[in-house]
């Protein structure tokens, strides 16, 4: 056998063989991830065809600014990752760590920046559950919109969360120098998860906060 | 790479008692070198064991159900007690045994074998898998221990989401873990088929068992996901009442009936297409013969898959669905009994001329071919628009799912459990009892489930524990078949049990069946499946002598 390489697991005839493996499973895993949050698109175009004004009234309270804010800084993180993956075909040690990290701080800022939207959500008592209070138009239709936006953000934050903690991971054994020209199959799996969940977002923006605002 | 080329007719290792004296089995005692292994045998023997475990639970429950309908009235239970029994019996058989049974068993045992791998292509996301479905199963059991939940395994809300005040969190989390553990085997199963068969072994050389899991795997990763963000919401609803299939505030409880059918729909093939992989290695074996139209069989698979997720509104035509709806989804409903006939007729044509043996796994294999047409054919019954109206939620449907689901699924998991029984424990069982009981369980089921047919046609409804006088004769006709039917699946659980101190030792391959399972690895299996890697040049059936061809 050609190929002896330290991260080669016994089951495998090659790295290739390896990563091709890897990417296909990434890709399965991802399109179980579209029909998972498929469901949930499901149900918000259902309601928002029976409701259209409740959703736009609803998506009318929605902050755009800092969830135009929130769009960008998710975009540059794209950007960031990518660039951790070019470096880790490169094998170059310092670069992967550097753009990992960067790619985190940009996420923990997106998470935080949509705290305070929740933050203020809250208080507005427009989050459902018995905390809610808004009596405007359309009370219940805006409390299902709402509904869809906290489930929908909120499985979304999930997912940023667990990529934060699959990018520290990264960062761990890039640093012992597991990644290197020959394999990197890790970062470029887990860098097309991240890139998968900020999609999500850029059709979240629009659905919840841009409907009813021409 | 070293490798031993696979010759028709050769047969190593097929001298008796000639397993390898290393083998999966014996490679490690403790319980850490099970309860951390990464072999796909091993966890496929962890699977037998706890499915075992969540089957003879699920079964207590049938025989509680069965015992209050052997009279009319209400004399062993009230009806809360009645709604748990058939909860909790639905969920732990669809949930905990018949959706992972095949697959988890004899897909992980089988695929990397059948193709010429090592192992599956994620060992330890395959342990994880098993964690998974030990957890869900852990939280099923919980919600049992609480007090148990009501709402029907199907969870239609508003009921379970607004009203209902049993355990419905835990049991629906339960179901939602054991449904990663089947996306995450379904996902295992699609990247080892894709990427790891051995050198020869082309996608028309792979065993029909592979082709069904295939089918399966990709029910799996497309349906499972909608189910799993279904049950959240339901979850979320009964937490923060946020609405959504809520009618007071403008939700739809409808929709949930929708994205529940989504999935479930096609889970029905999740749990009977590996069952018809099993269908056609049996057939062939115990009929000497290839099979009759593989590529029909093989893209009959397929189609299932596709098709599957197109029908569910057949579940839903008493829902207050429009009436067009339910006319498109009826024909689309016809449509997939042709891929499911096709491989019937497939099936009967291989017995057509061939040296026919009547072996344990080939009574069963018969068994699934009579049960599973007779299911098949009163779903299209159902699917006819008027005659369902007019039987939906009565016995009638139970009996059609469970001539699918107990005749087709469960037969060929038994006709799977004895046919690589030998290759998986490197015993025999006694075949007069397997014979025996095989029977056994044929009688008891026609008795159990043939006067359902009957009694629903009449009109006795599903999910009541009471019902009117005229019905008695057919229950008890029902109840004493399901005792018959317990016990027969109690004799095999002691013969199999016997069997692995005392059963005479297999041979590589005792029943002469092709397969590389059979033809390149010991009974039992060497840890990494084969010493070289093999390479394959024939098809997968090639049981006929060719000599004519000459
Ligand atoms: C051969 C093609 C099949 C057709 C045409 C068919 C048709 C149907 C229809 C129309 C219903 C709805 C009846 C009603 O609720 O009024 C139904 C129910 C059901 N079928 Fe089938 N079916 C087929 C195969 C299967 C298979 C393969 C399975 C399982 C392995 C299965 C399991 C079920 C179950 C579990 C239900 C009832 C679910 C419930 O309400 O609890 N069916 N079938
Ligand atoms: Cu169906």
């Amino acid at each position: 056998m050609a190929n002896h390489h330290h991260a080669l697991q016994h089951h495998f005839e090659d790295l290739e063989q390896q990563f091709e493996s890897a990417s296909l499973g990434m890709w399965a895993f991802l399109i179980t991830e579209i029909l998972f949050f498929g469901g949930l698109f499901a149900g918000y175009l259902v309601y928002r065809s029976l409701y259209p004004e409740a959703f736009a009234v609803g998506s009318y309270k929605l902050d755009v600014l800092l969830g135009g804010v929130n769009t960008v800084v998710l975009i540059c993180s794209s950007l960031t990752m990518a660039l951790a993956v070019y470096w880790a075909h490169k094998g170059e040690r310092t670069k992967i760590v550097v753009f990992l990290f960067l790619t985190i701080v940009l996420g923990a800022a997106f998470l935080g920046i949509k705290a305070v939207e929740y933050t203020h959500k809250f208080h507005a008592g427009l989050a459902p559950g018995n905390a809610f209070s808004y009596d405007g138009p359309f009370a219940d239709q805006v409390r299902i919109f709402y509904s869809f936006y906290f489930s929908m953000t909120g499985m979304h934050a999930l997912h940023m969360v667990i990529g934060i903690g699959l990018l520290t991971y990264l960062i761990i054994r890039a640093r012992q120098g597991a990644y290197t020209a020959e394999y990197s199959t890790p970062v470029e799996m887990i860098g097309l998860y991240w890139h998968f969940v900020d999609i999500v977002w850029i059709y979240l923006f629009p659905l919840l906060y841009l409907i009813g605002r021409s | 790479m070293s490798t031993s080329v696979f010759k028709p007719g050769e047969r190593q290792l097929s001298d008796p008692g000639s397993g390898p004296t290393e083998n999966y089995l014996n490679a490690g005692f403790s319980a850490k070198s099970w309860l951390l292994t990464v072999d796909h045998k091993r966890i496929a023997i962890l699977y037998l064991i706890s499915l075992t475990f969540f089957f003879l639970i699920g079964g207590l429950f049938a025989l509680l159900i069965r015992l209050e309908l052997l009279t009319p009235a209400g004399d062993l239970m009230q009806s809360e007690t009645y709604n748990k029994m058939f909860t909790m019996h639905g969920i732990i058989m669809v949930f905990f045994f018949l959706i992972p049974a095949v697959p988890a068993v004899f897909g992980n045992f089988l695929i990397p074998l059948m193709i010429g791998a090592k192992d599956l292509a994620f060992p330890r996301l395959n342990l994880l898998s098993w964690y998974l479905y030990i957890g869900g199963g852990l939280l099923a059991i919980l919600a049992i221990a609480f007090g148990g939940v009501d709402t029907g395994w199907t969870f239609y809300t508003p009921y379970s989401s607004t009203y209902s005040n049993s355990n419905v969190i835990l049991a629906a989390l339960g179901a939602f873990i054991a449904g990663f553990s089947s996306i995450l085997t379904g996902l295992n199963f699609i990247v080892t088929i894709h990427k790891m068969r051995a050198p020869g072994m082309t996608w028309f050389r792979l065993p029909l068992m592979v082709w069904g899991h295939y089918a399966t795997s990709i029910i799996q990763i497309l349906g499972t996901p909608v189910v799993a963000i279904t049950i959240v919401l339901v979850a979320l609803e009964r937490l923060f009442s946020i609405g959504i299939f809520n009618p007071k505030l403008g939700g739809d409880p409808i929709l949930f009936q929708h994205l529940f059918w989504f999935y479930s729909h096609p889970a029905v093939y999740i749990m009977i297409l590996p069952s018809m992989g099993v269908m056609s290695e049996v057939i062939t074996c115990f009929s000497r013969k290839k099979i009759f139209g593989y590529d029909f069989i093989a893209f009959s698979s397929l189609a299932i898959a596709v098709l599957g997720f197109l029908v569910w509104g057949h579940h839903m035509y008493t829902s207050g669905q429009s009436i067009y709806t339910s006319m498109v989804f009826s024909i689309l409903t016809f449509l997939v009994a042709i891929p499911s006939a096709i491989k019937v007729f497939n099936w009967t044509a291989t017995l057509y001329k061939g040296s026919v043996s009547y072996s344990a796994p080939m009574l069963y294999a018969i068994g699934f071919l009579g049960l599973f047409t007779i299911g098949g054919l009163t779903g299209v019954f159902l699917a006819t628009l008027a005659v369902d109206v007019h039987v939906h939620d009565t016995y009638f449907v139970v009996a059609h799912f469970h001539y699918i689901m107990v005749g087709g699924a469960i037969m060929g998991y038994m006709a799977a459990l004895h046919f690589w029984w030998p290759k998986m424990t490197g015993r025999l069982y006694p075949e007069g009892w397997a014979r025996f009981s095989a029977l056994v369980i044929f009688v008891g089921f026609h008795l159990t489930f043939f006067p359902q047919f009957i009694v629903g046609y009449m009109g006795m409804p599903r999910r009541y524990h009471v019902y009117p006088e005229e019905f008695q004769i057919l229950n008890v006709f029902s109840t004493a078949g399901a005792t018959i039917l317990g016990i027969g699946y109690l004799i095999p659980l002691v013969y199999f049990l016997w069997s692995l101190k005392y059963g005479p030792r297999s041979s590589a391959n005792p029943w002469n069946a092709k397969g590389l399972e059979w033809e390149q690895a010991g009974s039992p299996p060497e840890t990494f499946n084969f010493r070289d890697t093999p390479v394959v040049m024939e098809g997968a059936y090639e049981y006929e002598p060719k000599i004519w061809l000459k």
